[in-house]
């Protein structure tokens, strides 16, 4: 199990991820969008959206510092063990009342809205559920052991996460983590694995080419869309 | 220079009757689809009046098109690169559906499901976003033909301003009102300031011939467009979370044909022709200074197709050659260009629009006719095109920036010309002095004429088709490259086929143009030397 959880989920998750991105860029770039629903209701969502979505970037950004950062090197620079804990604490706890509070504006406006609902998927539903579970559990993870130091995840969550990307993942530093974390990391995982099956892919069309295009865009017209079109993939013509 | 062509339309708002049309026909082609249901490519609105969206024209609440910064340089009004990034998880300046107006249905299901009653069973409205009942509020062009006008038309962004230049009232009681029709399509802008929005780049203006599109595959629904067009003329599939927008009509067009909305229109007041403009000109023109200056500054931007100068450029360009011959008898040049009656819709958007309107008459001579005048008495009607001060200075907002210098030019040209033809007409002896008092001789005037009151569908939509420009690269890409086994000898060598000449192994029955002629010549020629 131990192997399974934090030896194969992992590379599955990442699999998974690669996989799904790739499908999607091929096969489904028309659906590959935010599905905003602004059109509907704006007022909330002008609101509720930036607020979860910087919320859950800081918490990305939390999880990056916390997870490859090495103790050794905030060490170097002086940070002691137990300020590292305040600011992780603080900072963490803060995005996450954030990303909580936003994303529950958004399912409060999903539920009540009638045209959101009604736009509303089962995908969207199963990934609302998942996401928020990831979420609630990360801070109840953080939350339920606030003192002294806290729990120091710096010596196990991270050197394993650290050890899948040099291939020889130590399963064994997972061993003695807290229950709530490990939950929370498994909820992580499959969040990852399932991003390109769902709404969330739009998290990878980042739009960071803009800001050194040019304004306008002139494109030509395709040589091969003038004239008929190649037949389709099955509808070949037999020969003439 | 570089010179640029585009597909530009012309609408001559004397001859618009307000039948929507033109908007139904589009709607039937293109945007009759779940999640487009509130959607006008096309549609018409009576001005004065608030148009669609609601108040789009008020864009100190929109943020539609761009602005100068205090350097004197262009900038989206709605905020800069980094602004919409950072700013792109909502976007505050975004139309709701209901700003256009909540889409609906009828119950029909219930005419005949009803159970047996006393009532007749009613089919009632259902709104499609959320299906629930709902009551009919707004639509697309709820106030057509001044409908509520008294408690609405105030509202118009145009009746505002004209109210706050002219000190004066533009009235809406019935006796002193006026109004026209106004069709609306996308502008396919020389400066899109939709295109400029685009976060992922999915919009792009088309080199060949101007026309402004989304790329489908790589919209990611940001919204940004919406906000970014100061017509508002950019929509959001709310199925599709991708944005859409009226296309030109491109795959008819490049085929030849005219616009749906060009094609169906009952008052043919719609041309379509090609306007070669300089490119390098474009942000220059759209960064002129005072904005009553815009229109000028677009005429500027545009090429004289006739100039030996500009047809060499456009060749270096790389345009073809049938569409430098449509740019010479293209209708919307004659009418923007060489006449100038033609006026761009909201220049102060700074985003060189080019579908363009003549300016109405009709109010004016109306008018005239209803005071016991001669409504098509030069005199008369010059002097009424001042003391109508009104209608002149709303039509300004619309088509100048609020400058009435171009309205009330191209105005007396129409009045010239109708005082110019009635004379023909009758048999009189027409006064030279009317053309002459706005700057035309009886030909032009006559010309002018011809295109605006009698000009045929041919002389009206002058459209090079995309093929053609590039016939020559196409028919070379066509044909097969030679056979394989068609060496001197082999198995594919060739020659006649059992049953002559065109039988046989022939894998394309494509005949290249030039051979067309050399074929025609060998089988009608009398002696085997003429070949």
């Amino acid at each position: 199990m131990t192997v399974f959880l934090w030896g194969v989920l992992p590379y599955a998750a990442f699999a998974l991820l690669v996989a799904g991105l790739v499908w999607r860029h091929r096969y489904d770039r028309f659906g590959w969008t935010t599905r905003s629903s602004q059109v509907y209701e704006s007022k909330l969502l002008n609101i509720a959206s930036p607020v979860f979505h910087y919320g859950i970037l800081f918490v990305l950004v939390g999880h990056l510092v916390g997870l490859f950062v090495p103790a050794s090197w905030t060490g170097a620079l002086g940070v002691s063990e137990y300020t590292y804990h305040l600011f992780s604490l603080y900072g963490g706890t803060a995005a996450g009342v954030l990303a909580v509070a936003g994303i529950g504006m958004l399912i409060y406006r999903r539920r009540t809205k009638a045209p959101v609902l009604r736009a509303t998927t089962a995908n969207d539903k199963a990934m609302y559920v998942l996401l928020l579970g990831a979420i609630v559990l990360g801070m109840a993870a953080k939350l339920s052991d606030t003192s002294g130091d806290g729990y120091d995840y710096r010596g196990t969550i991270a050197p394993w996460a650290r050890s899948l990307f040099i291939l020889r993942p130590q399963t064994g530093l997972m061993e003695g983590v807290p229950v709530l974390y490990q939950v929370h990391a498994v909820a992580g995982m499959v969040l990852i694995a399932l991003v390109p099956y769902t709404r969330l892919v739009h998290m990878f069309s980042a739009p960071v080419q803009y800001l050194v295009r040019p304004y306008v865009v002139y494109r030509s017209r395709d040589p091969r869309q003038l004239g008929p079109r190649p037949d389709r993939r099955g509808w070949e013509r037999a020969g003439s | 220079m570089r010179p640029m062509a585009q597909l530009a339309m012309v609408m001559n708002l004397d001859k618009c009757i307000g039948c929507h049309t033109c908007s139904v026909t589009c709607k039937q082609a293109w945007t009759n689809r779940r999640g487009m249901e509130y959607v006008w490519f096309n549609n018409v609105e009576t001005r004065p009046g608030q148009g669609y969206p609601r108040r789009y024209e008020d864009q100190d609440r929109w943020r539609g098109g761009w602005e100068l910064n205090r350097r004197g340089a262009l900038k989206l009004k709605a905020g800069g690169r980094l602004k919409k990034l950072a700013g792109i998880f909502s976007n505050p300046r975004l139309p709701e559906i209901k700003d256009y107006y909540e889409p609906w249905t009828y119950d029909y299901k219930n005419l005949t499901d009803a159970p047996l009653g006393t009532d007749y069973p009613v089919a009632r409205p259902v709104s499609q976003l959320d299906g629930k009942p709902m009551k009919i509020a707004w639509s697309s062009n709820w106030d057509d033909n001044l409908a509520g006008a008294p408690a609405h038309g105030d509202l118009d962004p145009m009746v505002e301003r004209t109210r706050e230049r002219a000190a004066e009232k533009v009235r809406f009681a019935y006796e002193q009102t006026f109004m026209f029709y106004l069709p609306r399509i996308c502008e396919h802008c020389l400066n899109p300031s939709c295109v400029a929005s685009c976060p992922s780049g999915a919009m792009y203006k088309r080199s060949e011939d101007g026309i402004v599109l989304v790329d489908q595959d790589r919209c990611r629904g940001w919204r940004m467009c919406v906000t970014g067009c100061p017509y508002k003329k950019v929509y959001f599939n709310h199925r599709t979370g991708k944005a859409e927008k009226c296309t030109f009509c491109y795959p008819r067009v490049e085929a030849g044909l005219p616009t749906v909305c060009s094609e169906t229109c009952v008052g043919r007041l719609r041309y379509l022709g090609v306007v070669l403009y300089d490119a390098d000109r474009v942000t220059g023109a759209a960064s002129t200074p005072d904005e009553r200056d815009l229109y000028e500054a677009q005429l500027d931007v545009f090429l004289d197709p006739a100039d030996p100068a500009v047809i060499r450029a456009a060749k270096e360009a790389g345009i073809p050659y049938d569409w430098l011959q449509a740019a010479r008898r293209s209708p919307v040049h004659a009418l923007v260009s060489t006449y100038r009656v033609a006026l761009p819709l909201h220049p102060e958007y700074r985003t060189l629009p080019m579908v363009w309107y003549i300016p109405p008459l009709s109010p004016v001579v109306d008018a005239l006719a209803e005071t016991g005048h001669d409504g098509e008495d030069a005199g008369n009607l010059f002097g009424a095109i001042d003391t109508l001060r009104i209608p002149l200075e709303y039509l300004a907002e619309l088509f100048t920036a609020g400058d009435v210098g171009p309205v009330r030019a191209s105005l007396e040209k129409l009045a010239a010309m109708r005082s110019h033809m009635r004379s023909v007409n009758l048999g009189d002896e027409p006064d030279p002095a009317v053309p002459a008092a706005v700057g035309m001789t009886p030909g032009e005037v006559e010309d002018m004429y011809r295109l605006l009151a009698i000009a045929k569908y041919e002389e009206r939509y002058v459209i090079p088709t995309a093929a053609v420009g590039d016939a020559r690269r196409l028919e070379e890409s066509a044909l097969p490259e030679a056979c394989s086994l068609d060496y001197d000898g082999g198995p594919g060598m060739g020659g006649d086929g059992p049953f002559g000449q065109d039988s046989g192994r022939r894998r394309l029955p494509l005949v290249p143009v030039e051979n067309f002629h050399i074929l025609r010549r060998r089988q009608t020629a009398d002696d085997e030397r003429e070949v």
